[in-house]
Formats: C-alpha cells, structure tokens, sequence
C-alpha cells in the first residue's frame, strides 16, 4: 500500500492512486493479488493506471503481483481521501460533493472555486476535459475551472 | 442467456460508441464537442465490459476485441436505433435521449436481478448513463424551446428515430415501457414538442438483421484489424 500511495494518477498527477480510492485491497497469494477498480468504465487512464502499478510492483520485486480488476461494489467520488481533496483544490479542481449530500438535491450545489474560495459558481458544460470532470466557472474572479463529478 | 444479453447490450454500446466518435473535431460547440466524446468515451467502456462478460460466459476464448473486431454484420445483436446515422445535432441528441434514458431504467433493474457478471456492470454504468440522460434531455429542452428552426430540426430528430423505438421493448424489457413514455413525455413538454405519432416499429437488430448502415459502421471500425489481423500499437 505504501508502494502505491507514490503513484500518481497519469491525468491529475497530484493525487495518488489510494488517494482516489481505486486500490481496493490486497489478497493473498499464492499467487498475490491486488485488486483495483476503475472510476469511470471507459476512462483512459485505465490502462496508463495498470502499467504503472506494474511498474512499481515489478520494480518493487513484486512481480509474482497480480492485478485484477473487479467493478462491484462502483467506485464512488466518496472514496477520494481528505487528503486527496485537499490536493485537488489547492491544484485548482474544486473536489466533488459528498454522494449523500448531492442525492438530497435535485441539482447540484455551487462549487467553491479554487482561485478565489468564492461560492458564487456556475455550470459551463456537464462533460469537461476528462471523463471524471465537469467544466465550471467563478461568477466573482470569471475563471473557468474543472470540477470532479460526483458519482 | 448471459451470452445473449451481454453480447446485445456491448453491442449496444460500442455501435452508438463508434457513432458519437464521428461528431469528434465537428460538434457546434467545443463543449458539446467535449460531452458527445465523453459519452462515447463511456459506451466504449461499456461495450469493453459487456463484451468480455459475453466472452467468458460463452467460453470459446474470444475476447472483447476479437467480438468487436471478427464478428460479421448479422452476428451483431445491437437495436436499430443506435446504428443510425448521426444526421444534423438535433437528430444525434433526439437518439441519445431515447435511447440513454432507455438504459437509465434498464441498469439499475439490471444491477439487481442479472447474472453477477452482467450486475456488477450494469450497476458500475448507471451513474454514467444517468448523466448521459440528463446531457440529453437538457438539450432536447433547449432545442424545442429554441428557435423556430432549433424546434423543427427535434422535431424532426425525434419523429425520425420513433420508429426504432419499439425494438427497445421487446420480450424482457417490455415492462420498462410506461416508465419510459413517461420520462420522454415529461421532458418533451417541457420542451414544448409533441411526442411523435405513432409508427409501425422497426425490428430486427436483435436477431442480427441490420439496416444498410451497420455494415458501412463496420468497414471503419473493423478495418485495421481486417487488414492486419492481431495488429498492437
Ligand atoms: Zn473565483
């Protein structure tokens, strides 16, 4: 686990894999196997995520390592770690609504935009640069930023 | 039966997948440009699992690649409707709208009452597709509430693609079409669209009898891997 807590995701390099929540657990072996679930079902990223697990673990002299892929239970936003948000935001993606809160409205709440901490945001376009963030914009400081989608 | 059903939803997905990728580089805006890619982007994902699922249920060693890439027209078992040609934006959004809140109401009975392989997929995929609905309906909204033009070219869309929309119902998911009428029907009258007359459906998608565009959709698709066989980057 400490291994994968320095592999950064390939398209938001600031957080880790286990910040994002995708590592699901370890079993053991023989032969061991590390389970990983993907956040969106067609996201790109997958592939570029396997091989760099591979490469650390190989790189680890654990290449008897497996890795498998199992979607259920679905990854949620709610796994990303505190302190995965925390980096999120200070990199400029404001960080996703928790599930429970977002399923108590019908639209979703102002994001807090990370260049001024202003509330006063609004949706540009549901779908943005990759799969797992929608484009949003500051009503006060008029930059538009990236906003992880809750799901 | 996990064959079948997986083979038609992955089908499903990677046709409809393939079609949005065609408006990648020419969608009105650069966001829409950006949203019918990402959904694409989804249904690619979808069909990649559903197609393994069928895959392995079937257990002859065909992979997903080998189902998407080495299967003939009438072995497809994709709905009409998402073959379709993309037409003008309103008629690519008037097929989403059908078809994404179609799989809105599906995955998540799916998620509980299919085979583990089938659920587990079904159930990841649902929070995608109800965002899809969403993108679409919203859009189905601005269209019919638009212009004079913005409002015949849905209206257009819409009665276009209606006779496809039978097919979506048949045997298993016949149950789903009241829920369905009306979510299309709540929308369309926020849209200020009449719901389409009725239409002798269109059928035979999933028995493998295709309209003339699935084969020309496979040409592109199938092209490379046709010509190279077992070709990688
Ligand atoms: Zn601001």
């Amino acid at each position: 686990m400490a291994l994968l807590a320095h592999i950064p995701d390939p398209e938001i390099p600031v957080i880790s894999l286990t910040d994002l929540g995708i590592i699901r657990e370890i079993r053991d072996g023989p032969p061991p196997i590390l389970v990983i679930t993907p956040t969106y079902t067609g996201c790109p990223a997958s592939i570029a995520i396997n091989a760099s697990i591979r490469m650390a673990l190989d790189g680890a002299g654990l290449a008897d390592v497996q890795i498998k892929t199992e979607l259920s239970p679905p990854w949620t936003t709610d796994w990303i770690s505190e302190s995965g948000r925390q980096a999120l935001l200070a990199y400029g993606i404001a960080p996703p609504e928790p599930r429970a809160a977002r399923l108590a409205r019908q639209d979703e709440a102002p994001a807090t935009c990370p260049q001024c901490g202003s509330h006063a945001t609004a949706e540009i376009s549901r779908f943005g640069s990759t799969p797992c963030k929608a484009l949003w914009r500051c009503l006060d400081c008029a930059e538009p930023f990236d906003r992880f989608k809750c799901i | 039966m996990t064959v079948a059903l997986a083979t038609s939803l992955g089908d499903d997905a990677l046709i409809l997948g393939q079609r949005l990728a065609e408006w990648c580089g020419h969608a009105p805006t650069l966001e829409v440009d950006l949203a019918l890619a990402n959904i694409g982007l989804d249904l690619l994902g979808q069909a990649q699992f559903f197609l393994g699922a069928a895959g392995a249920a079937e257990g002859q060693g065909r992979d997903a690649d080998t189902l998407a890439y080495r299967r003939r027209e009438d072995e497809f078992r994709n709905c009409l409707l998402v073959e379709q040609p993309n037409g003008d934006f309103a008629r690519t959004i008037a097929r989403q709208f059908l078809f994404s809140t179609w799989q809105a109401l599906l995955f998540p009975d799916l998620a509980q009452s299919a085979a583990p392989a089938i659920a587990a997929i079904a159930q990841k995929a649902a929070k995608e597709v109800a965002y899809h609905a969403r993108f679409a309906a919203e859009w189905v909204v601005r269209l019919g509430d638009g212009t004079s033009e913005s409002h015949r070219r849905m209206a257009d869309g819409l009665a276009w693609c209606w006779r496809f929309t039978d097919e979506l119902f048949m045997d298993d998911t016949a149950k789903f079409r009241p829920e369905w009428d009306s979510h299309i029907n709540a929308t369309l009258t926020q849209a200020g669209l009449a719901t389409p007359k009725p239409v002798r459906g269109i059928t035979g998608g999933r028995h493998g009898r295709h309209t003339e565009h699935l084969g020309h959709i496979l040409s592109a698709l199938q092209y490379l891997q046709r010509v190279y066989p077992d070709a990688t980057w």
